[in-house]
């Protein structure tokens, strides 16, 4: 199992300071999650951690390594990967195929010009696992572009799983997934728990105090505190900066 | 363990693309039978059209390569056309005239034009990358231009058709048609090959979402280099042969005109199919033959057609035909 260092990081566009010093340590098989009111910058901040998005300070280490200078696909060959809060597949490949080509990075080269990749079981196997594990083993054959918006989050998630990854980001794997949907989605969760780190961005409540073994509150691109969910969730500062916000909003 | 049951079925088969290669097949060997019959109507003439229309089928078809399954519309394929046709006209100069030989050259300058040109262009994307293949393309056709040993602006006239390990295979029009039949089969096998490969489907990908292939761990460069080299190499195997078939070389032939047509071609018979740029040349070069026996202003009618077929037809004529045929089946 492997950790997730960040120290320092920065990041800004013009003078807006969208990644303010954020240090960050999470354990090996820890699921931390970040939350933080809209507009707080954490997507900025996974786009800085998988290096979508290159920062203006601080370091990015995995299991020791300092990946901070790497590109996005180094960084996935190192075991860091990434799902997107907005769905991010290949439309007009079937949900088999958007796996297996996941699977594909990782095991051979893929500048192989002759062999028909559809009939490689191997590669076929090891996505229709990573769909199962999903839970979208089911829609295997159908194309991307036809499933529904549940589905693209579980095909996301798949896609995560297949790149094997050793620190996986999660960036809103709920948004927009409600009802027994959401729930049997944070109980597969649960079940990858001690299989890699996770960091998980969520808007859901239920579900970051569900599955996170931490959280830190990420509040104009700081973070303003980190612990327990019981330590956040009774901590006055976040409380008026964030979750007390939330409340208010719902009544 | 009841999650297994769709391994064991085996992955349904896109039915547009075996239908594709089906169509391609039936060109074939509609290419394969159209000699003995010009012959028989006594129309000769028709078998040196033949072999001019499928040597650019052969173009279209490489540049359908990147433009249809990588979204890479390169505007300076006609460099390599050119490539080809110098690579004949500048060995046959020092008494070497072996058609493999005279293709091998052609490959090997188009690879290194390719892989500078492109190394540069795909730091671009979309529209930018369009202009500065373009620019590239002129970058060539004035080069050769201003080359006086082969002629220049003048262009350069071959004495003879290449040989064929050591025959005249190309002496004949009917030779020559057939051997350019022929390479257009191989350089489709290829081509359907590549794009059902490990490759294939990571190039494809990367015209499908970039972020997401980078996410998953494949920097796209490598990839679209590799098949923008390819590309460009067999698109010079095409201008080998227009070379014999014309017996004369010009840089008319890299005009940026002549990269316009190919993506013409290309959109015409439907990208990302590789059977839509036969289809796009044939159709493309056969309306410029007939339409120019009608009236001088033939481009008129022919982009009238063009501008219809892409309102009413955006998936170019292969996309229109899968759609007829669809509508049978259901009735």
């Amino acid at each position: 199992m492997t950790s997730l260092s960040v120290q320092n990081l920065s990041k800004n566009f013009g003078a807006l300071k969208v990644t303010d010093d954020v240090s960050l340590e999470v354990a090996s098989g820890e699921i931390h999650a970040v939350i933080g009111p809209n507009g707080a910058g954490k997507t900025t901040l996974i786009a800085q951690l998988s290096g979508q998005l290159r920062s203006d300070a601080g370091r990015v280490l995995v299991g020791g390594e300092d990946i901070s200078q790497l590109s996005m696909p180094d960084r996935v060959g190192r075991g860091l990967a990434r799902s997107f809060q907005i769905t991010c597949v290949l439309p007009g490949f079937t949900a088999l195929e958007n796996v297996a080509v996941a699977v594909q990075a990782r095991s051979g080269s893929s500048f192989r010009f002759f062999g028909r990749v559809a009939e490689e079981e191997a590669l076929n196997a090891a996505a229709l696992r990573a769909l199962e594990e999903a839970g979208l083993g089911d829609r295997a054959h159908v194309r991307a572009s036809s499933l529904s918006h549940g589905e693209h989050r579980r095909l996301e998630l798949a896609i995560a799983l297949a790149t094997e990854p050793k620190v996986l980001l999660l960036d809103e794997p709920l948004a927009g997934v409600g009802g027994e949907d959401a729930e049997a989605f944070i109980d597969r969760l649960k079940r990858f728990k001690g299989r890699f780190t996770m960091v998980l961005i969520e808007h859901d409540m239920e579900a970051v105090f569900a599955l996170a073994d931490r959280v830190s509150v990420l509040v104009y691109g700081r973070i303003i505190a980190t612990g327990t969910p019981e330590a956040i969730r009774s901590d006055p500062e976040v409380r008026a900066a964030y979750l007390g916000e939330e409340e208010e909003e719902v009544a | 363990m009841m999650s297994d049951a769709p391994a064991m079925r085996p992955a349904p088969r896109t039915p547009a693309l075996a239908g594709r290669v089906k169509a391609a097949l039936v060109l074939f060997v509609l290419f394969a039978l159209m000699p003995p019959l010009a012959s028989a109507l006594n129309d000769p003439f028709y078998v040196l059209i033949g072999t001019r229309i499928l040597a650019y089928a052969i173009a279209a078809m490489a540049l359908d390569l990147i433009l249809g399954f990588g979204a890479l519309v390169s505007f300076g394929h006609a460099a390599y056309l050119g490539f080809g046709a110098y690579a004949v006209a500048i060995l046959s100069s020092y008494g070497i005239d072996d058609l493999f030989l005279q293709i091998a050259a052609g490959i090997v300058m188009s690879a290194g034009f390719a892989l500078i040109t492109g190394a540069i262009s795909l730091r671009t994307q979309g529209v930018y990358f369009i202009m500065i293949t373009l620019a590239f393309g002129q970058m060539a056709f004035f080069f050769f231009i201003s080359l006086s040993a082969y002629g220049g602006d003048d262009g350069y006239s071959l004495s003879q058709r290449s040989g064929v390990l050591g025959t005249d295979l190309l002496g004949s029009d009917y030779g020559l048609y057939y051997t350019t039949l022929a390479l257009l089969i191989a350089v489709f096998v290829l081509c359907n090959r590549i794009v059902n490969s490990r490759f294939g489907r990571v190039f494809t990908g990367i015209r499908e979402n970039r972020t997401r292939m980078e996410a998953v761990g494949y920097a796209p460069f490598r990839f679209q280099l590799t098949a923008f080299v390819i590309s460009a190499c067999l698109t010079s195997v095409a201008g080998v042969l227009l070379a014999n078939q014309a017996q004369f070389v010009s840089p008319a032939f890299m005009s940026w005109h002549r990269s316009g047509e190919l993506i013409v071609m290309v959109v015409l018979g439907g990208v990302g199919t590789l059977t839509g740029g036969i289809v796009g040349a044939v159709v493309a070069l056969l309306l410029e033959e007939w339409l120019g026996m009608l009236t001088h202003h033939w481009p008129l009618l022919f982009g009238t057609f063009l501008v219809l077929m892409v309102l009413f037809s955006p998936r170019g004529i292969t996309g229109l035909i899968e759609r007829l045929g669809i509508g049978r089946g259901r009735r």
